[in-house]
């Protein structure tokens, strides 16, 4: 069991959850996740750790309420009991100990790319991070980001920071030269986009892909992804993977798979009272 | 004088085996719940009459785990269950389990001497038939607590072999933690194997008994990810590695990637594990097809097909590249699934999975093979007919081709001497190459059964706890 010790909302419909799993603290590495299941019937989510406190024994997850799933997760209360955590799953971020990388962020991403970010300062590596929402009430990890690095923020709207994509914010630092990795993670479009605007220039691109995971360990084969023309298994071979090989397309549309039982699930839990 | 020796061999050999009482199959294949209803105490009586309690019973040498066979039949006969129950029970730490699934037509009855001129003991059946009579009345019986011997043994894994280890661990006084990757213990008895076969009731009691005895487990820890071997070592005095072989193997065809087409390990997941079949009162969903192709014909080909059957596809077809003779399936799941309205179609390879221009599968591209001379191993290999390629149009695929052992636990212990296929070399009583470190089960022999998974354990556990003497 696993206690909820914080609960603030972020976004319109990103939660940050702050849970006691004192060895996932203590072992994380950049770029990992962890398989949450709620209790009893309820589905295995990954979800990355977006911070730590080894010497609490906490983790933090960011989640962006986006199914029945996740939405019972960021209703959960301080006080209140997580059952099931298991990590740290996935490959850590390979992180270079020098030069100047640039971090990319869009929506919930922003989460999962500030331990990346935090693994790269602390290696030694400048970092940049552009990030990016929708309008200002989007824009979540701002302060955090800020504190490793100069940041740009970006929204749809102009409604704060620059006006435009993170794309738009990424061509120009890539102008300025200098460099020597960029590391995106958000919306699937957003990461393909990154991919197509470092490509012609060779710019090293990690992305961290998010396909549908049930166990996390290699042995269920759900979260196939094409690498180079090669499947791979997103949870032990990734999450993250080289952007420029990566099948988006493919990615796309395995994680529509089970659109017609997502609506199914929040109906249901409609008719029981808890949607 | 016991009843059983009044019977003269006469009787015995007039006697019929019994038939298994069972759902009615056009009922069943729509439900989850058991196939195979159990003996009633009288069949159970009159079926164990037929053992003609040989003196060499060639059957016990059939049982990978030596189950003393004409003396717990001896028991029914005599109308002592509760005998009967500890006599078993004292061979076979899961005979719920394996008087269910183990393959008996290749093992135990496959050498009973009635079967020589008739059918063999049903040995299978009795087994279910005591265990589910000690589950029932024999509730916390077994405890004789041994003294503490002082020392720590980790489990990797719950699955037979582990929780057989488990097991014979704390009862010479070891304390036991089981580490389990998933968040319910069981291994392949819990995710892989359906309800409709094995129910989940079975593999909770067995382990709710193990945790009484004083097993501690410890779901969600992935060892090699949450823990490294090496630090479980650190904090044990030895440790049993029983991880199974959890690597699903893909057919490397064009389309498999589309959406519909399911490794039988995530298929069987899903309905199991998340109880899939249940969604939306539980939340993981499962792909419903109306017409599913299941490539394989093992076990979990079998436990697929009949699954895709009870989710409610018209059409639910084995494909198998060889003949049905060669089906390596427990008998009584071919018949069954024959019974349920599986189709099967024998000598056929597939090819690609063709799908719409929306990512969906729409049908596997498959070609006919026949047998060519015979290989190495003197086995015909089968060989692709030109010309005979035809489409099976369907909306599930479902892979079921095998599995292979799962790097994440050996790859981040460099000493543990593994074979080529990554497997763990392991000696007869389960020693591996790193002192104090014994593994067993399909991790060791790649993917077996259950009760070999278990004789594994067993016998892992007499080695682990000589290791620990000598310590
Ligand atoms: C390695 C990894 C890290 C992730 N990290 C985060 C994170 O830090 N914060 C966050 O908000 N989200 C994260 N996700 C995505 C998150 O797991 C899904 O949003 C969540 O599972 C959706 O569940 P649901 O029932 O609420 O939504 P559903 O109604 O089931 O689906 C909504 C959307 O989520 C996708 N989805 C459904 N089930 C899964 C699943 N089991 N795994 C992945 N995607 C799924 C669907 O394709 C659909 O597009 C991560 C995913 C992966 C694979
Ligand atoms: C669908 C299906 C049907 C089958 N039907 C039959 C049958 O009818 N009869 C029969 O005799 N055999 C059958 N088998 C085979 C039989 O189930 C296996 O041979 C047997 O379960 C192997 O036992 P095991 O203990 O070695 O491993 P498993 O049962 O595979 O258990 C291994 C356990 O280890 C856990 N684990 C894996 N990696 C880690 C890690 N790194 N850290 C912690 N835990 C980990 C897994 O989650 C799992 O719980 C079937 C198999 C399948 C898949
Ligand atoms: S354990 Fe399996 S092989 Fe042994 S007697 Fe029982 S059914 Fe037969
Ligand atoms: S071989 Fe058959 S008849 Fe003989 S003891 Fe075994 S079960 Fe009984
Ligand atoms: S989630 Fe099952 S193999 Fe990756």
């Amino acid at each position: 069991m696993h206690t909820i010790l914080s609960n603030t909302q972020l976004a319109p419909n990103v939660t940050r959850l702050t849970v006691t799993a004192p060895r996932i603290a203590q072992i994380r590495q950049a770029g990992q996740f962890v398989i949450v299941r709620s209790g009893p019937g309820a589905e295995r989510i990954p979800l990355t750790i977006a911070d730590a406190d080894a010497a609490a024994g906490t983790i933090t997850l960011v989640i962006q309420a986006v199914g029945q799933s996740t939405k019972e997760l960021v209703a959960l209360q301080p006080g209140e009991e997580l059952r099931d955590i298991v990590g740290p799953l996935g490959r850590a971020t390979e992180l270079p100990e020098h030069g100047h990388a640039v971090c990319v962020g869009g929506g919930v991403g922003t989460a999962v790319v500030h331990p990346i970010a935090q693994g790269l300062a602390r290696a030694g590596v400048q970092v940049t991070s552009i990030i990016g929402g929708r309008s200002r009430e989007w824009v979540i990890f701002e302060e955090e980001l800020r504190a490793l690095g100069t940041t740009i923020v970006c929204t749809d709207d102009g409604s704060y920071g620059r006006h435009g994509f993170v794309t738009d914010a990424l061509r120009d630092v890539l102008a300025a030269g200098g460099v020597d990795a960029v590391y995106a993670v958000g919306p699937v479009p957003m990461m393909r986009a990154v991919a197509e605007v470092t490509r012609p220039l060779g710019v090293h691109t990690i992305v961290s892909l998010n396909p549908i995971m049930i166990d996390g360990t290699g042995m269920c084969g759900g979260c196939r992804v094409s690498i180079g023309g090669e499947t791979k298994f997103a949870c032990v071979d990734g999450p993250e993977f080289d952007g420029h090989q990566v099948d988006f397309d493919e990615l796309r549309d395995r994680l529509g798979t089970y659109r017609q039982y997502e609506q199914a699930a929040q109906d249901h839990a409609c008719k029981m009272g808890q949607g | 004088m016991p009843v059983n020796e009044q019977i003269s061999a006469k009787e015995r050999m007039a006697i019929a085996r019994v038939k298994m009482p069972e759902q009615d199959p056009q009922v069943r294949n729509r439900t989850f719940t058991e196939v195979n209803l159990g003996l009633p105490e009288q069949l159970a009586l009159l079926e164990a009459k037929r053992c003609l309690q040989c003196k060499v019973a060639k059957c016990i040498a059939g049982c990978p785990v030596l189950v003393d066979i004409p003396r717990f039949l001896g028991f029914i006969v005599d109308g002592d269950l509760e005998a009967a129950a500890r006599s078993l029970l004292g061979d076979n730490a899961l005979p719920a389990v394996t008087g269910r699934v183990c393959p008996q037509e290749t093992q135990c009855e496959e050498v009973c001497i009635r079967g020589l001129k008739g059918a063999p003991v049903a040995i299978g059946y009795l087994e279910r038939f005591v265990a589910d009579w000690a589950r029932d009345h024999l509730t916390g019986a077994f405890m004789t607590p041994a003294p503490a011997s002082g020392k720590k043994v980790a489990v990797v894994g719950s699955g037979p072999a582990g929780l057989t280890a488990a097991g014979e661990l704390i009862k010479l006084g070891h304390a036991v933690t089981i580490y389990e990757a998933f968040h319910t213990p069981g291994g392949v008895l819990v995710y892989g194997i359906p309800e409709f076969r094995l129910p989940k009731e079975i593999v909770r009691a067995e382990v709710a008994r193990l945790e009484a005895q004083g097993v501690k487990i410890e779901c969600n820890t992935v060892v090699g990810k949450t823990y490294t071997l090496a630090e479980l070592r650190a904090e044990h005095d030895a440790v049993f590695v029983a991880v199974g072989a959890g690597l699903p193997v893909f057919m490397n065809v064009a389309g498999e990637n589309l959406k519909g087409v399911y490794s039988a390990n995530e298929y069987l997941t899903r309905v199991n594990l998340m109880a899939a079949y249940d969604f939306p009162n539980n939340a993981t969903p499962v792909l419903k097809g109306k017409r599913v192709a299941v490539v394989g014909g093992g076990n979990v080909a079998m436990d697929a097909v009949r699954t895709a059957k009870r989710l409610g596809a018209d059409e639910a077809m084995i494909v198998y590249r060889r003949g049905k003779t060669e089906l390596p399936a427990r008998a009584e799941e071919v018949h069954h699934a024959e019974e349920e309205g599986i189709r099967f179609d024998f000598q056929v390879a597939p090819l690609e999975v063709l799908g719409n221009d929306q990512g969906w599968v729409t049908g596997l591209r498959c070609i006919r093979m026949e047998l060519g001379e015979p290989d190495d191993s003197g086995r015909r290999r089968p060989v692709p007919v030109p010309g005979s390629e035809f489409i099976f149009p369907c909306d599930i695929v479902i892979v079921a081709i095998g599995t292979r052992a799962n790097p994440l636990l050996t790859s981040t212990s460099p000493d543990l001497r593994l074979n080529r296929w990554g497997n763990i070399e392991a000696g007869e009583d389960g020693a591996t190459s790193l002192p104090g470190v014994f593994a067993g089960g399909d991790i060791v022999r790649g993917a077996a059964t259950v009760i070999l998974a278990m004789g594994d354990g067993k016998r892992a556990a007499k080695a682990i706890d000589a290791y620990l003497q000598n310590l």
